[in-house]
């Protein structure tokens, strides 16, 4: 019966492969009309406003609230193996900068500081050495530019990461790993690079 | 004629050969012929089943690795996401080690190359992005490449039980934990529902008969009927297929289906008989087909059988050949003669846990969660019962694990103390 099967299907499809043979190629689409597109600065710009505006909100409502203040949650590096942990809020920026990357959004973020407790989170290309740099000595102020990586070109801004809040100061300063322990409120202690791809 | 001839032939001639290929290529008993060569370990049991994996030109579907092992790597809060290589900054680290793609790392079909746990690099790849360890850490000076993975201290996906902080956490901690016990299953039986009468078309055997009235079934409402009756016809079925046990038990045949005797299963291919594992089984048991029954006996349902006696049955390789002489097993006869789950072991305690997941405690079919890196079981098995210390070592010591844990380990890996010295 399988082999019966197996028979009618494989000569099934070569009448098929025979009879699309001598088929019209399709039309070729018509070109797509020409759109407007929105600059990269005004794209980065609004890119930050909506990340910082998010971690601030988890930072003050969320972690200073109810972990600091009522003592309802626990903020912790390590939140998963802790009971009522939650996660910092530059781990919370980092999972959903992990997440919103599942949906291949066409651009890439991240979270560095010259004093990181992970080196993996030390600028490393040229241009983030000298944005993170730039932001550092020129406070409120934000750095743009260009530059090829990998043999792609991108437009790069980097943004002050400020303390807002002592949660942040406290685990840097009191960190095993952290090569400072003098921040303070208000400081700069990173940035956020935001890269999207010019071509 | 002359030239009718040639054709006639040439399109009978292709015809039996369509026939003779296609069959080959569609009729998966005969599939091993197109095998370009042997799968690995993880992947020889859906190896007919080839768009598992492949397009039809027999290319790699781009979601092939992920489609099964996506929720796997979250879990185990991977250490390596691909994202970490997508992001154009580290552009460099992808030219050393292309961590994007899992074929990266995990090819198929070149046994000659395949290492542990499905590895086709060599065994130095660690030192790709971290070869500069020696000179941060003084603990890690002069130690050699061999030493990151293969001796309880660093996996690539999954640290959940070795990252520092857990470490420190758990530095000092007695071998043997007092408090052991076994997570209870939480069964909410309501008694109202309990059965008496079954509901069989004719007299059941009365073995049957008594074995189905004092399982968990029939106190929970579980008629005959529930599991023999033909949901589109409501005709009887003496074989119960193993789909219907997954309309109760959702979570432990959605992990049966991702593990090693669930998986043939999970893309339509029949299920995995004894006789086809490359694990060392028992020749009496080589015609027995892996589905829910085969553990679970049908009627009786006993946890304790499907724990322990029904993986002897099959499995012959010295550990499982050795666990009966083992503390572990005297404790789950401890518990077997006071019909408890407490401190014994059986095989299902470490290899198929009780875990909970979002506030349920459920067994876990999947052996792929603990199992390989062995290291995987410290936390859902092992720290039941031991401290971190004692179980990292076990689980680095080859010969203590073939011989069932019959010993104290006498390795000793020293992640524990430079843990606790660099704090």
């Amino acid at each position: 019966m399988k082999f019966i099967t197996t028979t009618c299907l494989t000569l099934a499809f070569g009448a098929s492969f025979l009879t699309s043979c001598n088929k019209p190629a399709e039309p070729a689409a018509a070109p797509a009309a020409a759109e407007e597109s929105v600059k990269p600065e005004k794209m980065a710009d609004a890119l930050f406003a909506v990340m910082k505006g998010t971690r601030t909100a988890y930072t003050k409502h969320v972690i200073k609230n109810l972990g600091k203040e009522k003592k309802i949650i626990k903020p912790h590096e390590k939140w998963e193996d802790k009971e009522n942990g939650v996660m910092l809020p530059a781990q919370m920026f980092r999972y959903a900068r992990d997440l919103a990357m599942e949906q291949n959004p066409g651009f890439t973020y991240s979270l560095q500081s010259e004093w990181p407790i992970n080196k993996q989170n030390a600028p490393k290309t040229p241009m983030e050495k000298e944005g993170l740099k730039y932001i550092g000595a020129n406070p409120g102020k934000n750095f743009y530019g260009t530059e090829d990586l990998g043999g792609k070109k991108f437009y790069t801004a980097v943004y002050p990461d400020v303390a807002v809040s002592d949660a942040c100061i406290d685990c840097h300063n009191d960190h095993k790993d952290s090569p400072r322990t003098d921040f303070a409120m208000g400081e700069v202690m990173g940035g956020v690079v935001i890269r999207i791809p010019m071509n | 004629m002359k030239t009718l001839i040639p054709i006639l032939a040439w399109i009978i001639l292709s015809t039996l050969a369509s026939i003779f290929f296609g069959n080959e290529l569609l009729n998966e008993e005969l599939k091993p012929n197109f095998l370009p060569n042997e799968t690995s370990h993880g992947h020889y049991q859906i190896e007919l089943k080839c768009d598992a994996c492949h397009t039809p030109n027999m290319g790699i579907k781009e979601n092939a690795c992920i489609d099964c092992h996506q929720q796997d790597l979250k879990d185990s809060q991977d250490s390596h996401p691909a994202n970490k290589f997508n992001d154009p900054r580290n552009f460099e680290m992808v030219q050393k080690l292309d961590g994007r793609k899992c074929v990266t790392c995990h090819s198929e079909h070149v046994p000659h190359s395949t290492g542990k746990m499905g590895v086709t690099l060599p065994e130095n790849y660690c030192l790709e992005c971290h070869s500069e360890i020696g000179e941060e850490r003084e603990s890690h000076k002069g130690l050699d490449f061999q030493t990151c993975a293969t001796a309880g201290c660093h996996n690539y996906h999954d640290n959940r039980a070795l990252y520092e902080d857990f470490l420190v956490d758990h530095y000092g901690e007695d071998d043997h934990l007092h408090a052991a016990s076994e997570l209870a299953l939480h069964k909410k039986i309501d008694k109202k529902k309990a059965l008496i009468e079954h509901d069989s078309p004719e007299l059941p055997n009365p073995q049957i008969l008594h074995d189905w009235s004092s399982t968990a079934h029939a106190a929970a409402g579980v008629n005959c009927r529930a599991c023999h009756e033909n949901e589109e016809d409501k005709t009887w079925n003496n074989k119960v297929p193993w789909q219907t046990c997954q309309k109760c038990h959702k979570d432990e045949s959605k992990s049966f289906q991702e593990g090693r005797h669930g998986m043939r299963l999970s893309v339509g291919l029949p299920a995995m008989k004894v006789a086809d594992a490359r694990l060392e089984m028992k020749a009496s048991a080589a015609h027995r087909e892996v589905n829910c029954i085969s553990c679970h006996n049908d009627h009786r349902f006993s946890l304790r059988t499907a724990a322990m006696d029904a993986c002897l049955k099959c499995h012959n390789d010295s550990h499982s050949l050795n666990y009966k002489k083992s503390p572990h097993y005297t404790y789950w006869r401890i518990d077997s003669e006071m019909g408890e789950f407490n401190k014994g072991v059986s095989c299902a305690t470490c290899h198929m846990p009780r875990i909970k997941k979002h506030g349920k405690v459920i067994v876990d079919h999947n052996q792929n969660n603990n199992l390989r890196p062995n290291e995987k079981m410290i936390r859902s098995a092992c720290m039941k019962c031991h401290g971190l210390e004692f179980s990292i070592n076990a689980l680095a010591d080859e010969e203590l694990i073939q011989h069932n844990f019959n010993r104290s380990p006498s390795k000793e890996i020293p992640s524990l103390k430079w843990a606790k010295e660099r704090e």
